[in-house]
């Protein structure tokens, strides 16, 4: 299907996105990769009355570690942090995850700032960043807020922005030492959208695993370090907290034991890779 | 900053395969339908439409992407590959397209364009890949004749002839 009829406006700064969202509020939408908007607007699903294209704004597709953050602008592709020659020491967690999205002529055009703006509960990037206790950073005509990944997430599809807000970035915290990261995905053929997602975080107190593709939004709970039964009682605990629902591709108990069974696996993973980074 | 008025055509200049190109177009044309029906380069094949299938892929600078998931409007000033910028001198077939021949890597031929012009970005990326990592390369590609294996083997046996004349 084809998009219905929209004005189109270039803005290569933030201040020329941030002044069309003032002026339209919900009429106005932000283009950058387009990779999820596109086919939004093909099957009609949104009409907004303009589109403002900050694909090609240079200051926009910044990437930069700012003190212990990796800072990722609204228009920075996914393939541009996924050829970062020093990604797996700064973010192991994206370099295990971002292979997983969609495929690369996607990731080549889609931006990590699109993802999370989408807040598709089944995708790979808000999951990193509520695994890892990222960030968003919002700016509007009046202000700049930042806002972390726990209360940026909604509900399907839905997030803390309000219409006024460009997402101007995110900002993923640097990986420690010490830190150990595991990720594993379910779909049904490379690439689809993940049935369920998990992502593990542990430190020598900690392990926080993520789970995305279950609930209507990513959902992070952080555990004492636990093994054996103890560790399988918290994963089966988690599982049936996601409210999971059955669906013709997946019913519910399979999610369910896919949490169990991906969150073992990507809690060992993380263990396992404590110290390695 | 300029807005493009949706019921109006804006002109568009870019770069098609190493000619320049324009045309009029209405900002909510896709990418793939102005190559198609307004510069007359029906190579790119149009499927679903939502990025799925692969059909359109395109290069956009070199880079492989979705045509169907980009505007006319967008390309304005770029550089825009299509499969009919692949054959080799005097409209022969490229090392790609022959390998393909040779392997029976198409039959109907709908999803071949797009699988060729993300191959040709691939294998400039990945000189030496193996058969796991092509066909996750291909899982951006439906095709529904040749069970793949034939395409995979066409990849490889590129890859291969390209790093021996490197190597020559």
């Amino acid at each position: 299907m084809k998009p219905a009829a929209f004005d189109y406006q270039r803005a290569d700064t933030a201040e020329a996105a941030v002044a069309a969202l003032n002026e339209l509020g919900e009429d106005a939408r932000i283009l950058a990769g387009g990779q999820s908007l596109m086919a939004v607007l093909n099957m009609r699903l949104a009409q907004p009355q303009r589109l403002v294209d900050i694909s090609r704004s240079a200051s926009l597709a910044e990437v930069r570690i700012d003190d212990h953050w990796l800072h990722i602008g609204a228009a920075a592709t996914q393939a541009s942090i996924e050829r970062r020659p020093r990604l797996a020491h700064e973010l192991p967690l994206l370099a295990l995850a971002l292979p997983h999205i969609s495929h690369f002529q996607i990731r080549n055009r889609g931006t990590v700032v699109g993802s999370i703006a989408h807040a598709d509960p089944s995708a790979e990037l808000p999951l990193c960043l509520l695994a890892l206790e990222g960030e968003v950073v919002l700016r509007s005509a009046k202000r700049r807020r930042v806002v972390k990944a726990a209360e940026f997430f909604t509900g399907m599809l839905m997030t803390a922005r309000t219409p006024a807000e460009l997402i101007e970035a995110v900002r993923f915290p640097l990986a420690e030492r010490g830190t150990g990261h595991g990720f594993e995905e379910f779909s049904i053929r490379h690439g689809d959208f993940a049935i369920c997602a998990v992502a593990a975080v542990a430190d020598a107190h900690r392990v926080r695993i993520a789970v995305g593709g279950v609930a209507d939004r990513p959902v992070a709970r952080d555990f004492p370090v636990l093994a054996g039964s103890a560790l399988d009682d918290a994963l089966n605990e988690l599982a049936w907290s996601l409210d999971a629902r059955d669906e013709p591709q997946a019913s519910a108990a399979l999610r369910r034991q896919l949490v169990r069974r991906l969150g073992r696996l990507a809690t060992d993973q993380a263990l396992q890779s404590r110290g390695v980074s | 900053m300029t807005i493009l008025s949706r019921d109006e055509t804006h002109e568009v200049r870019l770069t098609l395969n190493g000619r320049a190109r324009s045309g009029r177009v209405q900002p909510r044309l896709l990418l793939s339908d102005f190559l198609r029906h307004h510069l007359g380069a029906t190579g790119t094949h149009v499927g679903c439409e939502h990025g799925v299938c692969g059909a359109c892929t395109v290069q956009i600078g070199g880079v492989a992407q979705r045509a169907c998931l980009m505007l006319a409007v967008q390309v304005d000033g770029c550089e825009v590959r299509t499969v009919e910028g692949l054959s080799g001198a005097e409209g022969l077939l490229g090392d790609l397209q022959s390998a393909f021949r040779r392997h029976h890597a198409l039959q109907c031929g709908f999803c071949t364009a797009g699988i060729l012009m993300s191959c040709a970005d691939w294998l400039d990326r990945v000189a030496d890949p193996t058969d796991e990592q092509v066909r996750q390369m291909l899982s951006g590609h439906l095709c529904r004749c040749t069970g793949y294996t034939p395409i995979v083997a066409a990849v490889m046996d590129v890859a291969r002839r390209r790093r021996e004349s490197a190597h020559a």
